[in-house]
């Protein structure tokens, strides 16, 4: 018999990994892991001054989320600095600022270890609600816009001299991902939302001879990681998030290791 | 009427000031080729003219309903993005049925259809970015230095394709050359581009002036220099 709390677990962790599955194979795609990182570490700030404003969390790291994801962007394209040193610059930024702002603002108790690592046992049916609400959009802008996104990882002037627009491929793959990390925050945390987008992507590389064959499997493996670390945290009392982090590093030694014994 | 004008063309990107007071006037079925030093902007400009890379001051007309195929310089052809060939053109978007087909046999990219785009070669990644350039039945090519890590054969294999392709749909070209030699056979016109341009004109005209002589040195003889493939070096011949 499955409690209820695992059973809401099981199915708010099912709805993130299929969200995550087509963003994650772009950020992968266009190398912005770190990307995702300065936009997560900025949750950490959101969720503060969401507290501090009494906003629900979702929205003030949206907010906080998107902001970031823009600003990014913008200094980017400036390219003033090396796009590593932009993300490294904001995204460390962005979680000592954080973690400063939640022990600076009245009244905001934060518990660092959910906000760091999420706790998905703890969600609510409001919660899967809105988390599933969410997810439709962003997989249904994925759907939407897909061929463009596609074109804008392969080569953005060519998006362009075919008529495209260079400013909504990246506000488009911005807005997404940061509504993304809003939603997923609360399951897994600032630290580890990176690895709930990049680790199914990667492990369904190696299986993949399509773009949209790689966002199926990674829609796939991300699925099997969120039963499986839950039922190992269920098992074992791990942390749940960090094991189904593990288990998606599982899978991508396993389809690495399918791949070289197959050549 | 002319495809494309620019004007006093600007790019900044931060601080630094890629291009200036660049102007550049592309009549339809015109073959024109830039050439300059790494550096001098030849890709930036090419970006600017497909809208690509806003300008900081002049101006790029085009002309209504301008279609542009492009081939960029570097594909963001990451391993970690499994696609077939077949599936890149596709990207192209809608087409009239057989179209495609023609496109492929013209290109002659047909048998690479299920090939991985990683796994091209240089040669035959350069035909498939051309046919994906064509799809649009463009008025106007941008090929940004099509010939680039091709051996001899192949980027005279490639020259002959794309000569071919111009007189079929009588497409203006606007491309970035190093090759100078084919640049000064085949261009009607040549513009020689170090941040701003420094001549331009009939490639007679260009090669006679003496701030191409500056830029390229020896390497301008050589390009009036005909016949230069099988030519024998002292000592050893190679053919």
């Amino acid at each position: 018999m499955i409690d209820d709390f695992l059973l809401r677990a099981l199915i708010a962790g099912v709805v993130i990994a299929l969200a995550a599955a087509p963003l994650g194979c772009l950020v992968v795609w266009r190398r912005m892991a770190y990307f995702g990182d300065a936009t997560g570490h900025a949750g950490l700030l959101g969720v503060a001054l969401g507290l501090a404003l009494g906003l629900p969390m979702t929205l003030g790291v949206a907010m906080l989320a998107g902001a970031m994801a823009l600003v990014v962007t913008y200094m980017m394209q400036r390219g003033d600095y090396a796009v590593d040193t932009v993300l490294g610059v904001f995204a460390h930024s962005a979680l000592a600022i954080g973690l400063v702002a939640a022990s600076l603002l009245p009244g905001v108790r934060l518990n660092l270890m959910d906000t760091l690592l999420g706790d998905i046992l703890s969600v609510s049916w409001a919660d899967i609600a809105m988390i599933s609400l969410g997810s439709a959009a962003i997989l249904g802008v994925m759907a939407w816009r897909w061929r463009s996104l596609l074109n804008g990882t392969l080569s953005p002037e060519l998006l362009v001299a075919e008529g495209g627009s260079l400013m909504w491929d990246r506000l488009i793959f911005t807005l997404t991902l940061a509504l993304f990390v809003a939603l997923a925050m609360k399951l897994v945390g600032v630290l580890l939302i990176t690895a709930m987008l990049i680790l199914p992507a990667a492990a369904a590389r190696p299986l993949a001879r399509s773009p949209e064959q790689m966002a199926v499997f990674a829609g796939v493996i991300g699925v099997a990681a969120v039963a499986a670390g839950l039922g190992f945290s269920w098992v074992t009392d791990a942390p749940a998030g960090p094991s189904i982090v593990v288990m998606s590093s599982v899978a991508f030694i396993l389809s690495n290791l399918v791949k070289s014994l197959k050549n | 009427m002319a495809v494309v004008t620019a004007t006093g063309v600007e790019v900044r990107v931060g601080n630094k000031r890629l291009l200036h007071d660049v102007d550049l006037r592309i009549e339809a079925g015109e073959i024109v080729t830039v050439i300059g030093p790494n550096g001098a902007g030849k890709s930036t400009l090419l970006k600017a003219i497909i809208g690509a890379m806003p300008i900081s001051a002049g101006r790029i007309d085009k002309r209504p309903g301008l279609r542009i195929g492009y081939t960029p310089q570097k594909i963001h052809l990451e391993k970690t993005m499994p696609i077939t060939v077949a599936r890149f053109l596709a990207l192209a978007g809608r087409l009239p049925k057989g179209a495609r087909a023609d496109v492929l046999d013209k290109t002659d990219v047909s048998d690479l259809r299920d090939a991985q785009m990683a796994d091209l070669s240089g040669g035959e990644l350069q035909r498939v970015l051309l046919a994906r350039a064509l799809l649009c039945k463009p008025d106007l090519l941008i090929l940004d230095e099509p010939t680039q890590g091709l051996d001899q054969p192949a980027e005279a294999r490639f020259y002959r394709l794309l000569a071919e392709v111009c007189k079929e749909t009588g497409a203006a070209v606007l491309m970035v050359s190093h090759d100078l030699h084919v640049v000064m056979a085949q261009s009607d016109q040549v513009v020689c581009l170090n941040g701003h341009v420094c001549c331009s004109g009939a490639p007679a005209h260009v090669s006679a002036d003496p701030s191409y002589k500056e830029l390229f040195g020896a390497r301008a003889e050589l390009a009036l220099y005909e016949h230069h493939h099988d030519h024998s070096h002292e000592g050893h011949s190679h053919d």
